[in-house]
Order: structure tokens, then sequence, then C-alpha cells
């Protein structure tokens, strides 16, 4: 089962590209088409639980993004929204239930929705925002773009990737260096 | 049971900012704003990585913190059970288990004060550290504050004195202790502290030291896991005895010898105080068993260190003579040595003998056992002695592990005082009512069973909480015991509150300490703190990954020791022999033999390198594991300080297996024993390494071993410690 869908964002003038198959899971080759959704909806069971602290089998509405991305999925804020609207009671709580979260996760697992993005798609994004193509790119442009352009940053999230982004002598982030830095933890 | 970790406003999250937040719409065909939108897209799935990493590594350490008490727990009650139903062949026997294996006798005064006696030592003149001279006064603190931020040493005498006069002031205190805020503006609480110096420095150094116009509690669990637990006892019997209006302490579940004995805190003292260590232990065993159960503020809030159960009875708890409980984890009350101690069945019918006849040993209980073969075929005879003996184990683990049963697990007997007991409840009553305050957790289901991961004391639920703030007329609970990202959490509808002190517990950069200060309003104001340089410099993936490696070493730790149960299930997935099972299967199988709840297919990366076409071959990944175990050193300590630590309880199961007492057991007998030992120790090793160790522990060389020589590869060992 393997199809490649392409969303239209909320975007006007952007389509979402479909990248060739990268990390995610492999088929178990012993179990077959309904194995692997079972095995497949055990994984969404087990990342849900991972943040079910009451262990009722919901969660709070605001991690259902690190809980989809942790299972491999590069959602942008705008699809994640329209993820929460399928999964979201009618009232909405507060709260995400198993029940509505694991069909809904299971269809995107299955078809690969949100695929990753490879390292030179960022650094190609990083470039893009270098105007000098000079390798680096001062504290205060990126902090512009960030919090400013696409899906904006909050101030916590932009001061958590200066942390470990940002050159404190020279106030700039060479971006070569920060994405191989970040793709290693990613293994 | 909660993973322990809330949502944290102060944590990173991404926003579900709707466009018509941003101030400006920004414009979505300038390739700034793809790229953007790129950069953003990577970076927040980074982040919920990160986040996702930090839960997991989280959970692996509870999961192996709590299983580890719980295994603590249920080797004593198969020890006990042991205990209660070998029958000795003579007195000298029964005294000898009885010296042996009841550690925790309660000295009388008189003999306490003559076994740690300190007035006759001499201070020798080249000691340069504080000396001590009671009464107290604030000057001997700060000197000892002082001298200990210089890795200084009380000298021995002035240790003992120090547990002596505080022994003597707890004495005088009732179970519960009562703090007025009108007398002291402001309480500070403090959580577990687990012999971590550091954290109480700095709580002292933002705080304010203890004074009349500054009041603390602590909460309990002030000793083991950490390298300075006994400089924290010092420190807070001082404060204790210089202000003894302002400081009090709650006794924790791990002020308990049973208890100081696994987890570091006796290594601590016998390393330090290698002369006179022991007489140290003997004396804060007495004090510990003095220490105040529950602390009051207000009449409001009640401070214990565990939780309650449904059947928490604040009346009790005032009333019992708390110091008969040396061990909370033992449950049984026993006489000195010197008295008769009559042995009943808690049904009533036979009486164990004390003089007991040739005959093996009676097990009464059910299971049955078949009769014991001849004692002259000895393979035989431990072939039976293991199948009983497995027999036992199982029922016991029953007991301990049935939701079924509301109490907790039940001992097979009850020891009968010979004087009158002038109390109307039950030694074993006012044991749960002990049990329950220092072992319970809170839960979110309503309701109250029995805390089976801890294996003591119950999980509350909120309806039992309101049940009980209610009755007693509270507003709300404060109880540590459970570790907490930030230091502290609410629950049950912010009625229990939960302190814990110990920053990084797990690990640097686990978790937050914290401390919380109440006024009369009672309205809890917190500070949090990480007490290690290194935590701040470190960026939050450094910080995380270093927890990490250290939860996976554990876990990996953990895995090897299963190693023969793993391959019984790996088999099972294996019909075809093939050798290889999938990565699905591997995680079943993994949670059948561990029990520990994890989410084992997102810790798989971690664990399982490299895998060929979805497969795994689980031999060679076995193989794997123990080659990262084992380097020759590492077996060598860690087997030898397993059994150093358990040699009282590995001696009594010896002289069980050697029945003609000839004091010699063959290197089969050592293979047997040590296999069903290492089922409840969750020590594993290979065969290799057993006749390793066997031979070298047989000095003479003559195929057997004899108590000696097993004695003396131990004396061996700690000296070279």
């Amino acid at each position: 089962v393997s199809s490649v869908i392409t969303w239209d964002s909320s975007y006007p003038g952007e389509k979402a590209v479909s990248f060739p198959e990268s990390a995610g899971h492999s088929l178990d080759p012993q179990i077959g088409i309904d194995g692997a959704v079972a095995e497949i909806e055990k994984k969404i069971i087990e990342a849900f639980e991972v943040f079910d602290h009451e262990c009722n089998k919901t969660v709070d509405v605001r991690e259902i993004g690190s809980i989809v991305r942790s299972l491999g999925c590069f959602p942008t804020e705008a699809e994640l929204h329209e993820l929460l609207a399928e999964v979201e009671e009618e009232e909405p709580t507060g709260y995400i239930n198993l029940e509505k979260f694991l069909p809904v996760m299971t269809k995107v697992l299955l078809h690969r929705s949100y695929q990753p993005i490879p390292e030179d798609v960022l650094l190609h994004a990083f470039e893009a925002l270098d105007e000098n193509k000079c390798g680096y790119i001062t504290k205060e442009e990126l902090v512009k773009y960030l919090t400013e352009e696409g899906e904006p940053f909050t101030q916590e999230e932009m001061e958590d990737m200066l942390s470990t982004a940002l050159d404190p002598e020279t106030n700039t982030v060479h971006y070569r260096d920060y994405i191989s830095m970040l793709v290693v933890d990613e293994t | 049971m909660g993973s322990g970790s809330s949502v944290n406003p102060t944590n990173y999250k991404y926003s579900l900012q709707k466009s018509e937040n941003v101030q400006t719409l920004p414009d979505a065909t300038h390739p700034a704003f793809k790229a953007a939108v790129l950069i953003q897209q990577w970076y927040r799935r980074y982040v919920a990585r990160l986040e996702m990493r930090r839960r997991c590594t989280w959970r692996i350490f509870q999961s192996i913190e709590y299983a580890c008490e719980q295994d603590q727990i249920k080797l004593h009650n198969f020890f006990s059970y042991l205990m209660d139903h070998f029958t000795p062949s003579s007195s000298k026997e029964r005294d000898f288990i009885s010296r042996m294996f009841i550690s925790g006798e309660s000295f009388k005064e008189a003999e306490l004060e003559k076994y740690c006696d300190y007035e006759s030592m001499e201070v020798p003149d080249s000691y340069t550290g504080p000396r001590l001279s009671f009464p107290l006064l604030p000057d001997h603190a700060t000197a000892l504050l002082e001298a200990f931020k210089q890795k200084q040493q009380l000298h021995a005498r002035y240790v003992l004195n120090l547990l002596h006069e505080t022994r003597k002031h707890l004495k005088q205190l009732p179970n519960i202790s009562h703090v007025s805020t009108c007398y002291s503006e402001e309480v500070t609480v403090c959580g577990d502290l687990h012999g971590q110096l550091d954290d109480l420095f700095f709580i002292f150094y933002k705080n304010g030291l203890p004074s009349p116009s500054k009041s603390y509690v602590f909460n309990g669990d002030f000793v083991d896991r950490g390298k300075q637990s006994l400089e924290i006892l010092i420190i807070l019997f001082t404060f204790l005895l210089i202000y003894p209006k302002e400081v009090h302490l709650n006794r924790g579940n791990h002020e308990d010898h049973m208890v100081n004995l696994r987890y570091g805190f006796t290594k601590e003292v016998m390393q330090k105080y290698k002369v006179h260590g022991k007489k140290i232990l003997k004396m804060i065993q007495n004090v510990f068993c003095w220490l105040p159960l529950a602390t009051l503020i207000d009449q409001k809030v009640l401070i214990i260190h565990g939780g309650i159960s449904d059947t928490t009875d604040l009346d009790m708890l005032h009333k019992i003579q708390r110091n008969k409980f040396i061990s909370v984890l033992r449950g049984k009350k026993r006489k000195e040595s010197n008295k008769d101690v009559e042995i009943q069945e808690i049904n009533g019918e036979s009486k164990v003998e004390t003089e007991s006849s040739e005959s093996e040993s009676d097990l009464s209980l059910s299971p049955q056992p078949r009769p014991a073969p001849s004692i002259t075929n000895r393979l035989e005879f431990s072939k039976w002695l293991r199948q009983t003996v497995q027999e036992q184990i199982d029922w016991c683990r029953q007991l301990v592990d049935s939701e079924s049963e509301p109490e907790e697990p039940t001992y097979s007997s009850v020891v009968s005082l010979t004087e009158l007991d002038t109390q109307c409840w039950t030694h074993q009553e006012e044991w749960k009512q002990i049990l329950d305050i220092l072992w319970s957790d809170p839960m979110s289901q309503e309701g109250c069973r029995v805390n089976t991961v801890r294996g003591g004391g119950c999980y509350f639920g909120p309806d039992v909480t309101n049940k009980i703030l209610e009755k007693y007329n509270l507003q709300f609970l404060i109880r540590s015991h459970e570790c907490k990202h930030e230091g502290y959490e609410f629950c049950h509808n912010r009625k229990v509150l939960t302190i814990f002190s110990a920053s990084n517990y797990y690990e640097i950069g686990s978790n937050r300490g914290a401390y919380v200060k109440l006024g009369p309003d009672l309205v809890p104001h917190f500070v949090q703190y990480q007490a290690s340089k290194t935590a701040h410099t470190l960026t939050m993936t450094q910080r995380i990954s270093r927890v990490e490696e250290s939860a996976f070493r554990a876990l990996r730790e953990k895995l090897f020791a299963h190693t023969s149960a793993l391959i019984s299930a790996f088999k099972a997935y294996d019909k075809d022999n093939t050798g290889k099972i999938s990565l699905s299967s591997w995680a079943m199988a993994v949670e059948s033999v561990l029990h520990l709840g994890l989410p084992w297919r997102m810790l798989r990366p971690q664990l399982v390198r490299s895998t060929a076409d979805g497969m795994l071959e689980y031999k060679s990944w076995l193989d794997d594991l123990a080659m990262e175990q084992r380097s020759q050193e590492h077996i060598q300590t860690s087997l030898l300080e397993v059994i150093y630590r358990n040699r009282s309880n590995l001696e009594t199961i010896f002289r069980i297996i050697d029945r003609d007492h000839s004091g010699l057991i063959s290197f089969e007998e050592f293979r047997q024993t040590w296999k069903l030992f290492s089922t409840h120790m969750n020590t594993e090793l290979t065969d290799d390494g057993i006749n390793d160790l066997v031979r070298s522990i047989d000095f003479n060389k003559d195929g057997n071993i004899d108590f000696n020589e097993f004695l003396e590869a131990f004396r061996l060992v700690k000296q070279s410690q």
C-alpha cells in the first residue's frame, strides 16, 4: 500500500510536494497488510500513551503536534489544524480522545502524508534567506524571518532555536553547521 | 499510573496560531515565506521528537526505579517466607538464622548506649574538622556547613553524639508534628533530597537557613542514591536540635535500613567510617524509627512522605508506637533472640515448634509440596527443593500481585507477643497505616488499589483524597516520593501537591528540584532550581541526549539481566526456528518479560541497531548486549557486589540446601543456587561466568566450596574496596 497524496495547502500559490520514500516504517514482511495496519496502530497507541498522563486515553490538544511529529511526520501548522479538526470533539474540550485519533492517524501513516524534509531542501531554505550567499544569517534577519514570515515562531521557539544555532561571538547562524549538527540527532 | 510529567506551560510548545493572529498577513508568494515555512516545519518536528525522547527517557527511569523497589520487596517476601518455614534443626541454628536475618533488632536503650558509646572515643589533635558540644548552637551549624563545603568529614565521635541527642529529642515528639503559621509567618516545605547535598545548600542559599523566623519541614527521603546522605542527615539533625520549634522532619520510605542496604546509604557510611560505621548505622536505625510520621500545618495542610489510603486513620496514627517499626518493609516485629519466640500460623492451626525434629521442613501452607526425597540423593533433593520453592515463590508473588486482595501481601505468620498488648489494633493494622503513608502514590482514577509497582502502599484516587480531606477538615495534602520534571506537581484537582527537591535526580539535566513556601493564607509559592553548573550550559538537546544515554544504558543492563527469559520468549515467536523474529514480535516479547510498560516501538531504534529486512536475529542481538555488559572486571565486581550485598540471604539459602550441614556445597549446587537466586535478583550470568567465579572461589581446588572459602572471597573483595 503505497500511494502519494498531494495536499492542497492553505497558502495560495504553494503546492505541497511529494517526496520519495524515506525514513518511516517498512512493512513487516512477516505479517502482511492487516498485520501492517495493526502494527501501525500499536505504534500510534504507544506514542499517544506517552503523553496520556492520566492513563484515560486522552491527551491535551496541545500535545497532538508532538505526537504526530514523533511518529515521523512533518506537518505544517496549517496541516496540523486540519488534522485537529478531524479529531476534535464537536464541542472542543481541550482533550483529544484516542478513539478519534487512532483511525485518522492510521490513515496518515498508511498514506505517508506529511513527508519528511530532506537535508538538502532544508539547506536551500536557509540559502533562500541568505541574501548575500555568505553562508550565514544574522540573528536579526533570522529572527525577523522566522517570527514574521511563514507560520511564525513564538518568542520561546525562537529563543530555543537560537540557543543552539547562534554563534554568540558573531551573532550569526552558520546554517550548514547547524543543519549537520541537528541532522545527526535525527538518527 | 501516570508517567509523572505534566503539560508544562513553560516548556516549548508549538503554537497553533491561526493566521489572523499574525500582525501582518505574510505574503505567501514571497520566496522567503516558503523558506520560513520549511524551516519552521522542520524545526517543530525536531523539537517534538526531542520532547518524545525526553518523555520516553523519563518513563524508562521511573519504571526501572520502581521495578527495583518491587524486586526488593518480592525478594524480601521470599526470604521471609523461607525463613518462616525452614525448620531449624537445632537451637544453635535457630539463633544463627534469627541473628543473621533479623538484622534490625531493636536494642534495649542501655544496650544501644553501650554499643554505640562515643564518650570513650578520643578525638586526635590532628583533627581539623568541627567539634560539637551540646547543647548545639547556631555556630555549630555554620561550622558544619562550612566544613562540608570544604569536603571535610565530621569525626565519628561527634556523629554518634549527635545521633544520641537527636534520638533523645525525637522520642519526645508526637507522631504528627504541628506547625502554626501564626508563629513563623512562612513555612518552607522540602521534598526528597536523596543525599544531594548541593541541592540542600542551594535551598539554604536561596531561602535562608532555619531560624526562629524561618520554619522548615523536610518531607523524608534524606538518604540513599546521592553520595552525601550522611552529611544531609547531620545538617538536618543539627538544625533540628538548635531550632526544635522551627524544624520538622518526616520519615520517608528510605529512612529504613532495609532500603538503605540496597540504595547506597549503608555503603556510604561504611566507606566514610571504616572503623565506626557499624555503630553509626545502628544508631541511625534507631533514630529513623523515631522520626515523626507526618506534619500538620494550621490543622489544614497534611504533609506525609508518600500518600494516603482509604483506610488512613489519623487518630490511629497519632497513637501508635511509631518506634516499633524499625523497618517498614519487614512488617513483622521480632523480639530479641534471647526471648522465646512462638510462631503461629495465621489460621491458628499448627504451631511450628522451635525445637524441631530431623524431618524436612513442614510447608503446611498451600500449595502442598510433594514429600521430599531422601537427602542422600543430592541432585534429586535439589530438584525437589527448587520446584517446591518455585511454587512458593509463585504463590507469594500472587499474593503480592493480586488485585483482588485489597490488603497488602499478608505475611504468613504473626509473632505473638508474650507481653500484654494494650493496643486494641492489631500489629498488622498499625503497620498498614505507616506503610500506606510512606509508600503510596496518587493516581487519577478513582478508588484505592494495591501499589503493585512499588510493592508497598497503594494507589489512591481523588475520591480517597476528598474523603480524607473532608473527614479531617483539611485543605490539601503535600507529599513527595515521586520525582517530577518541574520539581513539583499538582493533582486531584490541586488537592494533592507533590514536592521533590532533588534536582537532576536520574541524571544531569533530568529534572528540576523545588521547594514550596506557605504563608498564613496557605497559598503555595514555588521556587525551582537545578543545582548543577553543567546543566545550565548544556543546550536542551545535549541535556536530553545525556540523560537519554544514561537511561538506555540502564535499560540495556536490565535486558541483559533477563537474557534467558528473553530467549524463551523470542523462541515462542519463532516457531520455524529461523533464528529471526519481526520487530513487532520483538516488542511484544520484551514487554512480556520485563513488564516495564514502556513504549518499546518508540524505543526500538536505540535498542536494536540493525535489522535485515525488518527481521531481527535475536540471538546475536542478545550476544551484543552481553558483550556490552561483559568486561571481565565489570562482571566480577558487580556480581560479587550483588552477592556481597545479599550475603546474609545467600547464607540462609545455602544452609537450607546444605542439609547435612557439612559446610560443603558442590559446584553444581552452587550453580543451582545461583539460578534460583538470580531469578529474584535480576542478575544474569552465563554458565561460563558462574564457572569462572566458582573456580576462583574454590581456593583449595578440591571441587567444593565451603562457606569459609566463600566468606573469604568477600572479605578480600571488601578489603580491596
